[in-house]
């Protein structure tokens, strides 16, 4: 089907299992995001230090915002922050290269399945909405000092 | 399924519906609940007003002026016509959101002028203590201004709950209405549930303890007919572009009297009667409420959306579509994991129906469907807290019009089983 770009098997695969899901019992800052056109909602905790960030995250939405907290959660758990902000940077540049974007498996890992989304303007969104999560969590929580990327 | 409507003819009417989507798929549009799909002809009209007769209206001495203006003005007498109102009681604004902003607005104004000492119709005034009613399925258009007007002047919001399955729940009508009620403001028909409201029985509670009243008619005005002594309402909106018209052109009906006791909503040029340095004063309705060059070539394309609604009869378009919606709705019942939100039974419903698919997100549904080419609404509708009522984050939702068949119907069903093959919660 032409949607298959879109719903690569990674993806529906971490949908169906998540992985690292759940709130953290203790954190340094969290952030609640909403994507009021379609009403995904994630919650991202992060804890921890620069060196060993730890992210917890809650949320409920579709196929493509669920799978990419999940994979930025796999991806990014006792990451430091400079290898978060490196992955957070190729994550956003792929979705925003329309669908046009080569990504680095060595740096994305299973991000790269999220490279079809790009072609889907309406879904950049839900796949970017764990990561503005992370990124306002760790602004929070003074990991991070840029307003924006 | 035979139609009232010779659905295949019509579909030749409109250009946009012979193109194809997503590598090929012919489209199925079941999305008129948001913006409906125009006829050539209508495009014809307003192409046939630029190339002849374009020019701003009610100034300029010259014959396109005229023609202009009289384009402008017979188009506002036969859209007022369609609903059985006075030409003088039709107000144009850019959509069915200005139209209630424009009331609300009304009284914020009233409200402020009354405290600088100015003497506004008292009608329009609110203090603390004073209350507004909506119902718990509006359409963020008729609840957000109406929250702003309770900030901006102390009054409280109050509104009808929903029953289970969809439906106002008017037990406690005659205290949610009583003498600290201002306005009333309703929807007829519900874009997000499909539901057909007794707006009458509301109206006449409103103006029983002096209230005034407004309904929201963008889902029903184009899909039955209306006539807009018999809401009882002072207040009427609704969109051109739900209707066959183009973007861009809403309708404001009122009574005369509630009309003229308004305050302008926006001010300039047009809407004044006399204008010195230090105070002006306005217009009577409807040109009170047309500040700036209006829509013109969208009225005239309205006005032919109109005469064609008129040559189907409104009569056999609503006959068409409640058959249609009975069909979706036995359709749909047939999905194994498929949940109506709204009223399940076809009485006192219109053709936009939601629903949700057991183990599978709105949007992803939606993405599936579009797939297979077939255009649907996903998400809260602007019905953010109507979905909160039924515990879902969002719906997937049909809704069709005249260019629909129950072969539109049979290719969404198809897509929904589809959906539910790709996402694995069925066989």
């Amino acid at each position: 089907m032409s949607v298959d770009a879109l719903y690569q098997e990674i993806i529906l695969d971490h949908y169906k299992h998540p992985r690292g899901k759940g709130l953290l019992g203790d954190s340094l800052a969290e952030s609640f995001q909403v994507n009021p056109t379609c009403g995904d909602e994630v919650t991202v905790q992060v804890a921890g230090s620069a060196a060993d960030v730890l992210i917890g995250y809650e949320g409920q939405g579709c196929s493509i915002s669920q799978a990419s907290a999940s994979v930025m959660s796999e991806m990014l758990n006792g990451a430091s922050v400079a290898t978060m902000k490196e992955k957070r940077d190729a994550f956003i540049e792929l979705m925003h290269a329309k669908g046009l974007g080569e990504p680095d498996e060595e740096i994305l890992e299973d991000g790269v399945a999220f490279a079809g989304v790009a072609k889907y303007p309406a879904r950049v969104k839900c796949a970017l909405l764990p990561w503005m999560a992370l990124q306002d969590a760790a602004i929070k929580a003074g990991l991070i000092t840029e307003e924006k990327s | 399924m035979a139609s009232v409507l010779d659905v295949a003819r019509i579909k030749k009417d409109f250009p946009i519906l012979s193109r194809t989507v997503r590598g090929g798929h012919p489209l199925v549009y079941l999305d008129s609940a948001a913006t409906s799909q125009k006829p050539e002809c209508v495009l014809d009209a307003e192409r046939t007003f630029y190339e002849t007769s374009n020019a701003a209206v009610h100034r300029g001495a010259h014959q396109l002026a005229e023609e202009a203006t009289q384009a402008y003005e017979d188009a506002r007498a036969a859209i007022a016509g369609f609903v059985g109102g006075a030409p003088e009681d039709l107000v144009f604004t850019k959509n069915a959101t200005e139209g209630i902003n424009l009331v609300s607005y009304a009284f914020s104004n009233a409200t402020a002028e009354s405290a600088w000492g100015g003497a506004p119709d008292p009608r329009f005034i609110l203090a603390p203590g004073d209350t507004i009613l909506v119902t718990e399925m509006e359409h963020h258009a008729n609840l957000i201004p109406w929250q702003q007007v309770c900030a901006r002047t102390g009054a409280s919001l109050r509104w009808i709950p929903l029953t289970e399955d969809g439906r106002l729940d008017l037990t406690n009508l005659a205290s949610l209405i009583d003498s600290t009620t201002k306005i009333v403001s309703v929807v007829h028909q519900s874009n997000i549930l499909g539901t057909i409201n007794p707006v009458r029985q509301i109206m006449d509670a409103a103006h029983s303890v002096g209230a005034l009243g407004l309904v929201d008619a963008c889902q029903s005005v184009p899909h039955m007919p209306v006539n807009v002594d018999d809401l009882g309402a002072d207040f009427i909106t609704w969109s051109g572009h739900k209707m066959l018209g183009p973007t861009g052109i809403g309708l404001l009906w009122g009574r005369t009297e509630a009309l003229n006791g308004m305050s302008p909503f926006l001010s300039g040029g047009s809407m004044i009667e006399s204008v010195y340095m230090d105070h002006s004063t306005f217009a009577a309705a409807p040109s009170r409420f047309e500040a700036g060059v209006p829509m013109v070539a969208q009225s005239v394309g309205l006005a032919r959306a109109v005469a064609y609604l008129d040559d189907l009869g409104m009569d056999a378009v609503h006959a068409h579509e409640t058959e249609l919606t009975a069909y979706a709705l036995s359709a749909l019942e047939q999905v194994p994991g498929v949940q109506i939100i709204g009223p399940a039974n076809n009485v006192d419903r219109g053709s936009a129906i939601s629903f949700t698919v057991d183990g599978i997100h709105p949007h992803d549904v939606g993405q599936i469907l579009d797939s297979e080419g077939v255009a649907v609404r996903v998400g809260h509708h602007c019905a953010w807290p109507t979905c909160r009522h039924f515990g879902v984050p969002a719906t997937t939702r049909i809704s069709t019009y005249i260019y629909n068949d129950s072969s539109d119907i049979d290719i969404a069903i198809e897509a929904i089983s589809t959906a539910q093959r790709y996402f694995g919660t069925r066989v």
